[in-house]
């Protein structure tokens, strides 16, 4: 499927804006694939309109950072990318987005949400003991050897840097491991499966400095595998971590750029009263 | 003394309104006190209530405890005019009706505790939890009479096709009159559904969003979502819930005795005619003459008493034993 698809020109990012890298520095870096095309998006609540006109492309193996204020729709728009809003009644979504060469709204949303995994804000891990934890999207649909799941779930703590802290603790329940802890044991249990993208909602807004530094850690490592957007209320954190930025106002991407560009040099002077903190 | 940094060298600092102790009467003025001894004496209301109850049933039940000992729990002869009592038929009725009953409730109520939870949208799921909570309202004395006239006769006609199928279980054996154990049991299920649907559902509603979203991110289908999150979380709940209907169907004494028969017997075939505690208390009561008679069926209700706290107790072990194997927080 991948060989159909083109690398993307960095100018298409975000074409409904026309967005252009400045000098050629951008043809250095190895161009990479589009994970999501979305085009023409629109979300309605009801009759209230929560995204306009979104078009944007997420770029492969990367990690994007979708900021903005409140209320912008940037966590809206990631719990379209796993069809997550189609649970609340009362949704509606028009346009296209296309996941690699696929439509995605053509899969079945249980398909789908294994290929993209999402981590939520809060810790939410399942009142069972750790390891069934990890091992419960192993259980969903594979029929697996247990010797196979016992691998499997090692192999997602490791990659979720938990390993060592709970190798010894795996029978415990998962509800006595600190919120750090619990978010990672969130990220393992999400790359049990092999997901191709994974989604991260404000992962770090309810855990303390250092766990935070452990899952931004985390996500250079990821990115080798996974395709990552993450949802951000902190902009040093989206500027640590991120590759592409995209900025979102009201419903509205305002900007999608590389990461230095948007805090060094934003096009628009939205994206710059934002970052400098005079917005509002 | 954190603040010692902050204050001046050589004036103490002082927060205002510490130095002196609070007296009783200032703490009772601010309520604390007031609430914590009307709580208090709240929960101890419970025990001296309870503690009394079992004290009078002991104390008038002591004739009977005397003549029979334990043999009137083993023995099957209720004979009040030789004076012979034993409590085996009656305790035997009323644990085969009230397991049974929740054997049909069980499967009936939480399907419809999910369904209404899960499934059904809100408006109509508000409603039909009004209709089941007007269930729960409805006097025993109607479910009674909804039993002779409505239930047994149904049973009737259907129980010869139901034994030509299920006539070889020793339990589906014999001729069925209509009263019976099974009659019992059938009206105690309808009567304590309410109460497992009404309690279960709320437990299920309560079941946070985001244990739901969690697993269904997972790629968990509806039914995964139910069975593996929202009713694993909601166990304890659901559990309390059947506890509930299991008392109330222990103690139902209107509906059952007008339904099992109210003959004094063990019989392994749930369509024969039986009796429970309840309901022997109730009939006999006041045609009690003579104290032994008196006092063996008040031992009865003492034998209620301590079948209640059993099947309780061992309901709450079962709970315990099955929470072993999945570790919940």
């Amino acid at each position: 499927m991948k060989t159909l698809m083109k690398p993307f020109d960095l100018s298409q990012l975000s074409k409904a804006h026309e967005v252009r890298f400045a000098g050629s520095e951008g043809m250095e870096e190895q161009l990479p694939w589009p994970q999501f095309t979305v085009a023409d998006l629109n979300f309605f609540y009801g009759r209230q309109q929560a995204l306009k006109n979104i078009n944007l492309i997420v770029p492969n193996k990367r990690v994007t950072a979708f900021i903005g204020p409140s209320g912008c729709g940037k966590t809206t728009l990631l719990r379209t990318f796993n069809r997550m809003n189609e649970t609340i009644p009362g949704t509606r979504v028009e346009g296209s987005i296309r996941l690699a060469e696929k439509d995605l709204f053509s899969v079945p949303a249980t398909t789908l949400r294994r290929v993209v995994g999402m981590v939520f804000q809060k810790p939410t891990p399942f009142p069972k003991s750790i390891f069934d934890n990890v091992a419960y999207g192993l259980h969903l649909e594979h029929r697996l050897r247990r010797t196979e799941i016992a691998d499997k779930v090692e192999q997602s703590l490791r990659r979720a840097a938990l390993w060592d802290e709970v190798k010894d603790k795996l029978n415990q329940s998962a509800n006595g491991i600190s919120g750090g802890q619990q978010q990672r044991l969130c990220i393992a249990r999400a790359l049990a499966v092999d997901p191709e993208v994974l989604l991260l909602d404000e992962p770090c807004s309810a855990l303390d400095p250092i766990s935070t530094a452990k899952i931004e850690d985390l996500l250079f490592e990821l990115k080798k595998f996974c395709t990552i957007i993450i949802v951000t209320h902190n902009m040093l954190q989206a500027a640590r971590v991120a590759d592409y930025v995209g900025f979102f106002l009201s419903g509205e991407l305002i900007e999608l750029n590389r990461s230095k560009q948007i805090f060094q040099n934003p096009e628009k002077q939205e994206t710059q009263d934002y970052i400098t903190g005079r917005f509002g | 003394m954190a603040n010692a940094a902050l204050s001046t060298p050589g004036i103490p600092m002082q927060p205002r309104g510490l130095e002196k102790k609070q007296t009783w009467l200032e703490r009772l003025r601010k309520g604390d006190e007031v609430v914590h001894l009307i709580t208090l004496s709240g929960a101890w209301s419970i025990i001296v209530i309870t503690g009394l109850l079992v004290q009078h049933l002991w104390v008038y039940s002591a004739i009977a405890r005397h003549t029979f000992g334990w043999r009137f729990l083993f023995t099957s002869t209720w004979d009040p005019v030789n004076g012979l009592f034993g409590a085996w038929p009656f305790v035997y009725g009323t644990i085969v009706t009230s397991i049974l009953a929740l054997v049909i409730a069980i499967p009936i109520g939480l399907g419809t505790a999910i369904f209404l939870a899960e499934l059904a949208p809100r408006k109509i799921s508000d409603a039909l939890t009004f209709l089941v909570e007007l269930l729960a309202a409805v006097p025993s004395v109607i479910y009674g009479l909804v039993g002779i006239f409505l239930l047994i006769p149904i049973l009737t006609t259907a129980m010869p096709y139901f034994q030509k199928v299920f006539g070889w279980l020793p339990i589906f054996s014999g001729t069925f009159y209509g009263v019976s154990y099974f009659s019992a049991a059938v009206i105690l299920a309808i009567m304590v559904v309410p109460f497992i649907v009404s309690i279960s559902r709320e437990v299920l509603l309560a079941v946070p969003v985001s244990q739901r979203e969690a697993m269904m991110a997972l790629g968990a289908t509806k039914w995964d979502v139910t069975w593996r999150a929202v009713v694993p979380y909601a166990r304890q709940g659901i559990m309390g819930s059947i506890f509930l209907a299991l008392a109330r169907a222990l103690g139902e004494t209107m509906a059952v005795t007008m339904v099992i028969g109210n003959v004094a017997q063990v019989s392994t075939s749930l369509l024969a005619p039986g009796y429970t505690i309840a309901a022997v208390i109730a009939n006999e009561f006041t045609e009690a003459t003579g104290d032994l008679y008196l006092h063996a069926l008040i031992e009865l209700g003492l034998v209620l008493f301590a079948v209640t706290m059993i099947i309780n107790a061992l309901a709450r072990l079962l709970m315990l034993t099955m929470r072993g194997h999945e570790v919940t927080g």
